[in-house]
This record gives C-alpha cells, sequence and structure tokens, in this order.
C-alpha cells in the first residue's frame, strides 16, 4: 500500500528498481489500447454513428430546452420561476392529480405537448371545479346536451376506472337504472362538462372495479337523488373495504388471476387456481426497471406538480370535497 | 403451450381436455360486435319480444341495414324472432362507445313494423340521449321511451 501511495503521489525516484514501475507503465498501455472490445454493452460503431446522424425534423429536447430558458427570450421560463411560490407539495399529489403527470411511456413523451396541454387544463380548470376524486367515489356529471328538455342532463354512478393523460384524461362512471346497467366514459376537460361534483369520496380496494361488471346489481346501484355525504375537513380519504359477491361464471374475464382484493371467495374448482398460479408472475413486483419504466420519476414529478400548484393555487386538500362540505352547511 | 402440447399428444381427447385446449387458444376478450347471428334483448313490451325471452329463445340478427354488416347505436337490423323476421333499431350496445355515450350491458332493440310504426308501447330500460339526434322513423321509438341516460 505505501508502494502504491508513493506512486499516486509522483515520487518515482526511490522506487526505479521496484518492479512495481514496469507493472504500473503495462496498466497505462493496457488502458490506452483498449483491449475491451467496442461492442460490449451494444455499443457498436455503426450504433454510435446512427445516433450522431442528423434526423430530419427531429430536434433534441435539451437544445430545445435551452432555447426556451435563454435570457434572450422575452420571458424566459425558468425552473425557478415556478419554485417561487412556498407551495408545500401534497405527499400523495400523484393520486390527487394524476392527470397532470405525462405519458410514463418514453415513445410517448413529448416535452412541448405536455406543457401546451398543462396550459390548457389550467384554463380549464379556471372555469370549473375539477374535484378530488378516486375510483370507487360516488359521482356526478353535469353534461350540456342540445337535445334534452333543459339543454343539459346529469349522471350519477360510481366511478369504476380513471385512465389517460394529460387532456385526454379520462373516467368512467357506472349505475344501475331501470333493471339495467349503464356505464358512460367522461373526458375530464371536455368542455361540454358543466360540473363534476363526488357526492361520496372513498377509495376502494381496487385500481379498477370492472368486477362490477359482473356482481349482482346492488353493488352498483346508486340513486340518481343521491345526497352529498360530507366528510369532516382535513380528514383522510376513508376506504371502502367491501368485498363484492360476484355472479357464478361465465364471466367477462379470469377475475381469479388478477389477484383482486376486493372480491370474495370465488368458490371455483381446484384447477382454476392452479392454472392462475401456473401463470402469475409475482416477481415483476421485485422488478425495479420495470416499475422505473412504468412511472414518471419522482424529481420530474415534483417539478411538475410544483408547477401545478402554483397554476391551480389549490395548495390544500379535497379542494372539491371542502366546497360540497360548505355547500351542505349553508 | 407446454399444456397445449401435452393434450394434443394423448391420442384421445374428453370434451372437458378439448375445451381446455381451445380456451389456451382464445385469449382475446369478445369484441361483442352486434353482426349476423349475433342475439339481442328486445327491450319493448310487445308480446312477441316477452315470448321470445321466455322461451329461452332471444332473438337473432340475420340481416344488418349498413355497408359495415356491424350494427351500431340507431342501426335498423333483421331480426328472426319465434320463426317470425321483424325489423329493429338498435338502442343500446355492449360495445365500447364514444365519450359521453352510454355502455349498456346487453344488446337492446326495439321491434318495428315494416311500415316503421312500433310494436310495443313503452320501453322499459333507458335509451341513449345521443339518439335524439336522429330523424325520421326513429322519433316513433324515442316518443315510446320512460327515461334518457
Amino acid at each position: 500500500m505505501a508502494l502504491l501511495a508513493q506512486l499516486a503521489r509522483g515520487c518515482t525516484s526511490k522506487i526505479t528498481k521496484f518492479p512495481i514501475e514496469v507493472a504500473a507503465s503495462t496498466i497505462c498501455v493496457h488502458h490506452f489500447s483498449s483491449r475491451v472490445p467496442y461492442d460490449t454493452y451494444n455499443n457498436t460503431k455503426a450504433r454510435r454513428a446512427r445516433e450522431l446522424r442528423p434526423r430530419r425534423n427531429y430536434l433534441k429536447n435539451d437544445d430545445v430546452e435551452k432555447h426556451r430558458s435563454s435570457f434572450l427570450q422575452d420571458k424566459p421560463v425558468l425552473e425557478e420561476d415556478v419554485d417561487q411560490q412556498p407551495a408545500s407539495v401534497p405527499r400523495d399529489f400523484r393520486h390527487v392529480m394524476p392527470e397532470f403527470l405525462p405519458n410514463p411511456n418514453p415513445l410517448m413523451r413529448d416535452r412541448i405537448s405536455e406543457r401546451l396541454e398543462r396550459m390548457d387544463m389550467y384554463q380549464r380548470r379556471a372555469v370549473i371545479d375539477i374535484p378530488e376524486f378516486y375510483v370507487g367515489s360516488i359521482m356526478a356529471v353535469t353534461m350540456a346536451d342540445k337535445y334534452a328538455p333543459g339543454k343539459q342532463t346529469r349522471f350519477v354512478g360510481i366511478c369504476i376506472d380513471r385512465g389517460g393523460h394529460g387532456l385526454r384524461a379520462n373516467f368512467i362512471l357506472r349505475n344501475y337504472i331501470d333493471g339495467q346497467g349503464v356505464e358512460i366514459l367522461f373526458d375530464l376537460y371536455n368542455p361540454t362538462l358543466q360540473k363534476i361534483e363526488v357526492l361520496k369520496l372513498e377509495k376502494r380496494l381496487d385500481d379498477q372495479l370492472f368486477y362490477l361488471r359482473d356482481a349482482p346489481p346492488e353493488y352498483s346501484t346508486v340513486p340518481f337523488d343521491f345526497q352529498p355525504v360530507p366528510l369532516p375537513r382535513g380528514a383522510t380519504v376513508p376506504i371502502n373495504s367491501i368485498k363484492v359477491k360476484l355472479n357464478p361464471r361465465p364471466w367477462l374475464e379470469r377475475w381469479e388471476r388478477m389477484n383482486l382484493q376486493g372480491i370474495e371467495d370465488l368458490e371455483l374448482p381446484e384447477k382454476f387456481y392452479i392454472r392462475a398460479k401456473a401463470v402469475a408472475k409475482p416477481w415483476e413486483k421485485y422488478d425495479l426497471m420495470k416499475q422505473y419504466r412504468a412511472s414518471v420519476n419522482d424529481d420530474e414529478a415534483a417539478t411538475i406538480m410544483k408547477e401545478v400548484l402554483s397554476k391551480t393555487g389549490t395548495t390544500k386538500r379535497m379542494g372539491g370535497q371542502q366546497k360540497i362540505s360548505l355547500r351542505k352547511g349553508r | 403451450m407446454a399444456e397445449a402440447e401435452k393434450l394434443e399428444s394423448t391420442a384421445e381427447w374428453s370434451l372437458a381436455e378439448t375445451r381446455n385446449f381451445y380456451a389456451l387458444l382464445y385469449t382475446t376478450n369478445c369484441l361483442q360486435e352486434l353482426r349476423k347471428l349475433a342475439r339481442v334483448r328486445v327491450v319493448d313490451n310487445s308480446a312477441l319480444g316477452r315470448a321470445a325471452t321466455v322461451a329461452g329463445k332471444p332473438a337473432r340478427i340475420i340481416h344488418v341495414y349498413n355497408k359495415q354488416e356491424v350494427a351500431c347505436l340507431g342501426d335498423k337490423v333483421l331480426l328472426a324472432i319465434k320463426g317470425q323476421k321483424k325489423r329493429a333499431y338498435v338502442v343500446g350496445c355492449k360495445q365500447k362507445q364514444q365519450p359521453n355515450i352510454p355502455r349498456f350491458d346487453s344488446n337492446n332493440v326495439v321491434l318495428v313494423e315494416d311500415n316503421g310504426s312500433p310494436v310495443g308501447t313503452r320501453i322499459t330500460v333507458p335509451i341513449p340521449s345521443a339518439l335524439r339526434a336522429k330523424e325520421g322513423d326513429f322519433t316513433k321509438i324515442l316518443s315510446l321511451a320512460t327515461r334518457f341516460v
């Protein structure tokens, strides 16, 4: 170790006779000649040439970002501008306003269009109150309908799915009306929606409730005159741990393979569970790369949500729910 | 696919094994398209529709009056019901719909006579509000509706 330390300091006068110096020189030679082949890690000469080749109608995002934040612009958009307001990012912001986060698929990413869409979303949110809601919440949507007598219709139902990114965010409401299951998919930022109400804010044990299609009607029946259920200010969103008893087979999907928490025991023959176990992929929850690819990284999400909070001014949680409780109190 | 190969290697299949094999082959969901021979539910209060339901033989589409040969909301179809040929309009689909258009749990139709007047006098299920944009014979059907969604 002492010899190595001397080498590092450049004190070679004392150790010229030692063979270690020879070894050190050979190491240097090896480093520059690089015995490691180029195609390790798929870094081939052809691939590097392909990446360097100029592409038509293509701008590197770094270059665009540099010009956008240039001081030569009239109003350069800087990250510091976004950070000015001391808005504290709520802990579960990803779940309160998930539609502001972009599609995690890198092939679908386009920073400019994402920013433009967010601007449109702020404009829409300035006009209509889009409350906090989750899959399992009971909601009412009033939309413009030029053929209806009052030029508007109202649909009440339980939210069974929520999806989409940016302006294309949507949710599905399900209800059972006159012995008939009815579902409507609404675009969250559709300008023909006049009012979105959350009548009962709660979560369920699953991310999607499509199994209500195979359940008895009482699980998805919501009366149209359902009164809003107020939630105390600052309370956490309650989780409804109801277990749904599904109808006997045949079903629309193989629910026994989906690891659902919100359904009762399905009472199937043993072979169904054996097959479900055979096709299950229990290792996927340990696949860090898969999780990384399926989600927007935390730094980027925090930057976006800081911008969202500064633009919409909703620093407090559960804006919609508080408004409902106020309306009830009047 | 290992199980499918195992099934193939056996000389004689039981009925259950055959079913399992085909269950392995078809893994996609049904498209729920209203083509020829699709079963539909008659939702007006006509005696013919109720008799077909009671007999356990729901009406079948035997022709779709459009070029695609797949019936959508508001399309006219020809039904085979209780040994008769009847025309009907589709007033609710199970298939995935556009935003703001309701999707129903069953494929609903309303029977009409050849002259376009409805057979029944009342429709028992909700009707999509978007159908109110339709003109012509359809207004006779819409006047039977009890509820719009």
